[in-house]
């Protein structure tokens, strides 16, 4: 068999393989929120693991001011 | 005293200023929230954004009606082994500091497992053990830290609604085989007599075939169904020739694969569909925080306190209120059905109904509406009428409501889809014909590609893009609409009515004007130590205006709920308050809001409180005058019209003492001849709303209630409407330069078709190029009317 059709077989099926996650990932309605979750990453750090201290250190973060609305 | 802003909400605290910790709260609710964030390590909530609070509202009894399982089972989206999962509506999200502390709610209770926030949406999403927690708990958690959610009857009937994602499916559908089928093709675009492809071109058109299915079947399966729709009712829209010119790609191109006759035009099919695809997915923007379909349903609450024969509580559901109960309407509620008020003193604000914020005291025996929230005390009440057949829900039964005024008005697309329908089939036919005579082998071949080449691509996606652009843009300041059609139905406009308390009125300013005998200095400031004391909205006015510094130690401070205050310092002593209260017998026939207010026992006068006219609003009418008719609707009495008639220009006609079903039939009348846009707030406007043209509904703040409509206005952009009427009038030029934009390619395309040498090569570039030109051309020009708004917007500042 010509080697075209193993490279054509390759490449539809990781195209194939690119398009199921697309799928998958609105039917776990990752595109229902597209805003918050841009916001929520930069809390990562924020997250306190127990009582809080009181002295957290006061970085400033630049917010991306909601625009979207 | 400094006025200085508070640390949690950032308003000025300059009547109850509180300090704790040393920073300023405006109330004890803000210092409250401040305590329970630095006590359970929120205290971040400050450093991400500075006064992001919100106050909280004090709500002692009104979530009893949680208590009762058949309504949490009704709410709760999951509820098993103990764990429930809950999506709130909080109108209070606003910033990047709610997500956070929102999101962090686990720390305020353990019982809370997980919290998540939507938000565009305004929504949060709860997990949480029922355990020792449950859901009442949780709204009251939420309501403590200024979070109050908003649970409606709106909400409790429409449970397990699916999303409907089908657009963005198609869109990847298409947007992958377009993809795939692109690069399938170019070969035989490049080299068309070698031997190597000439071995595997039927491999790469075989693919490219099996692509293009589930394009033609699936993503494309709306414009069949809408051109199927359309041809049935005798209507030629524009999804005619898409559907057609889908059709035609296809079949032509499997022919001529199965025949070999050449390489068939998938990738201009596939690419067509994603085009326009793209085009409807970016006219989808919707507003999703607001809600344009509400109706009394999502301000009414859940259920009402009841007392059964026993003299005992009990939660019911508010449909199951029946003529004779007996309800409790406790502060801040809402009065869910017409009835009789038996005991307690009533001081209803009517403002979600009629617009007008001040509010209407009633004695026990007189009849209370639908609509109106209590604001101070208990009250019991025995219920006339059932909520279906209240004075105000009742006019939701007309069937003005179910119009859908979309799929009524013949868009401008639509028409032009008509005359090209025509058009292109014409061609098709007289081409078809010439060749017949000459080479009748070529006669299928220039039929199927006019009908290829002249599918209105771009011209279908004029409109969505620039709609769409515009959209965006009116929201950007403050307008928003329900859909892009309002848009087109706005450009159309002729006449203008307005409604007044409410909509040309604001209503958190007014105009206050004393009448009587003159107060001495040591008067206005006990009468301003009195008034300090009172939480009682006309107080707290009236306080804001009076000028004196002196604050002086009360002696004494009574308030008799429902009749007024009174004050005692030293030997002198002061009573504000209704004319009956002061011993005010003359009660002038006065239809403004008055206070009246008597020192050491002797009627001194009375403030007036007057409805202040929005600022711009002159010039607004001067403004829109030039270009239509206008008029005024209002449900108040004429005591206004003089004012009226001194503000504004000539021509206007002003009605009066218009009840909603009046207002209703007075635009239906005017809808004979003329497009009418109705401008209203309250749900004494919703019938009036819903039968315009386009209706829009002023609101001061856009996450509280407003009623159905086709768009919701913010109030402090009310002096911009006419802007936003002239650029949807600009926005229809664009999309009528856009068409004959398209136009010219399709003639270029034509020549080829007709001349019987379309290539799908020439058709492959032809139609992404007129689409992405007319994608660039709309969204320039929409961008630079945008400009134009900025610039009005800088010269009124």
């Amino acid at each position: 068999m010509s080697v075209i059709y193993v490279l054509l077989a390759i490449s539809i099926s990781v195209a194939i393989v690119f398009f199921a996650a697309f799928v998958l990932s609105v039917k776990n309605g990752q595109y229902d929120d597209a805003y918050t979750p841009s916001v929520r990453m930069l809390f990562e750090d924020e997250l306190l693991p127990d009582v809080d201290s009181g002295i957290s250190e006061n970085k400033e973060i630049e917010q991306p001011k909601s625009t979207n609305q | 005293m400094i006025a200085s802003k508070c640390y949690h909400c950032g308003d000025d605290c300059n009547r109850t200023k509180v300090l704790f910790d040393d920073k300023a709260f405006c109330c004890n609710g803000c210092k409250t929230v401040y305590e329970i964030f630095t006590s359970n390590g929120l205290s971040k909530f400050y450093d991400l954004e500075a006064n992001a609070g919100t106050s909280p509202n004090e709500i002692p009894k009104k979530y009893d009606f949680l208590e009762n399982e058949e309504i949490v089972k009704q709410l709760v989206e999951f509820d098993e082994e103990g764990i429930q999962v809950v999506g709130l509506s909080i109108p209070t999200i606003h910033c990047s500091s709610c997500i956070w502390v929102l999101e962090n709610l686990n720390r305020l209770h353990p019982a809370i497992k997980n919290s998540q926030v939507d938000f565009p949406k305004k929504t949060i999403r709860v997990t949480y053990d029922v355990n020792d927690f449950s859901l009442k708990a949780l709204v009251m958690l939420l309501s403590s830290i200024g979070y109050e959610p908003y649970i409606s009857l709106e909400e409790f009937n429409k449970k397990n609604q699916k999303k409907d994602r089908s657009l963005i499916y198609k869109l990847g559908v298409a947007g992958f085989a377009f993809g795939n089928v692109m690069l399938l093709s170019f070969p035989e675009y490049f080299e068309v007599e070698e031997f190597w492809l000439d071995q595997y071109k039927l491999v790469f058109r075989w693919l490219m075939f099996a692509f293009s299915l589930p394009v033609v079947f699936y993503a494309a399966q709306d414009y069949f169904k809408s051109a199927i729709k359309g041809l049935r009712s005798k209507l030629l829209n524009i999804d005619v020739p898409i559907a057609l010119g889908v059709l035609t790609l296809f079949l032509r191109s499997t022919v001529d694969i199965v025949f070999d006759l050449g390489s068939g035009f998938f990738d201009s099919l596939t690419g067509l569909v994603f085009f326009l695809l793209l085009g409807k997915y970016f006219q989808q923007k919707t507003y999703s925080f607001l809600s344009f379909e509400r109706d009394y349903k999502s301000y009414f609450p859940i259920a009402v306190t009841r007392l059964n024969t026993n003299g005992k509580e009990e939660n019911v559901q508010v449909y199951k209120v029946k003529k004779g109960d007996r309800l409790l309407v406790r502060n801040q509620e809402i009065i869910p059905v017409d009835c009789i008020l038996m005991k307690g003193d009533a001081e209803i604000d009517y403002s979600f109904v009629t617009g007008e914020s001040q509010a209407i005291f009633k004695e026990s025996g007189d009849k209370l509406f639908a609509g109106g929230k209590q604001l101070s005390g208990v009250l019991e009440v025995e219920v006339l009428k059932s909520v279906s057949q209240s004075y105000l829900t009742e006019l939701w039964g007309n069937s003005v409501f179910q119009k859908d005024k979309v799929s009524d008005f013949q868009s401008l697309t639509d028409g032009i889809g008509r005359r090209f329908t025509m058009a292109v089939l014409s061609i098709a036919l007289v081409a078809s014909v010439f060749w017949l005579f000459h080479q009748p082998n070529m006669v299928l071949n220039v039929f199927t590609a006019v009908l290829i080449i002249a599918c209105p691509c771009a011209i279908a996606l004029a409109a969505p893009f620039t709609l769409g652009n515009m959209l965006r843009i009116y929201g950007k300041y403050g307008f928003y609409l329900k859909n892009a059609n309002v848009i087109e139905r706005l450009a159309k406009v002729d006449t203008a009515i307005f409604d007044k308390t409410g909509t040309i009125t604001t209503s958190n300013k007014d105009v206050v004007s004393y009448e009587g005998i003159e107060l001495t200095d040591e008067e206005t400031a006990l009468l301003k130590t009195t008034l300090r004391a009172s939480n009682h909205p006309l107080s707290r006015s009236l306080y804001n205006i009076l000028k004196s510094n002196d604050i002086e130690i009360l002696d004494e401070f009574q308030e008799h709920t429902g009749l007024g205050i009174e004050g005692r310092s030293k030997e002198h002593s002061i009573k504000v308050g209704s004319a009956a209260y002061v011993g005010e017998k003359t009660v002038a026939s006065h239809t403004n809001t008055s206070v009246y207010i008597s020192a050491d026992e002797d009627f001194k006068g009375r403030f007036v409180f007057k409805n202040k006219y929005r600022e711009g609003a002159e010039d607004l009418f001067v403004e829109l005058g030039k270009s239509m008719d206008i008029g005024i609707l209002s449900g108040d009495n004429d005591g206004e019209k003089k004012r009226l008639q001194s503000l504004l220009p000539g021509k206007i006609r002003l009605l009066f003492d218009q009840k909603p079903k009046d207002k209703l039939e007075y635009i239906a009348r005017l809808q004979e001849t003329n497009t009418v846009l109705m401008v209203g707030d309250g749900l004494n406007d919703a019938g009036a709303l819903a039968q315009s043209d386009v209706g829009i509904a002023i609101s001061e703040d856009i996450n509280v209630f407003s009623p159905a409509c086709d768009g919701i206005l913010d109030a402090s952009n009310f002096i911009k409407l006419p802007t936003f009427m002239k650029l949807s009038q600009k926005a229809i030029k664009i999309i009528k330069m856009s068409f004959i934009l398209s136009l010219c390619y399709n003639l270029v395309g034509l020549c080829f078709a007709v001349t019987g040498q379309l290539q799908p090569v020439v058709a492959a570039i032809l139609m992404p190029l007129s689409s992405i030109s007319i994608v660039v051309f709309t969204t320039l020009m929409t961008n630079l009317l945008g400009k134009k708004l900025n610039s009005t917007q800088n010269n009124n500042d």
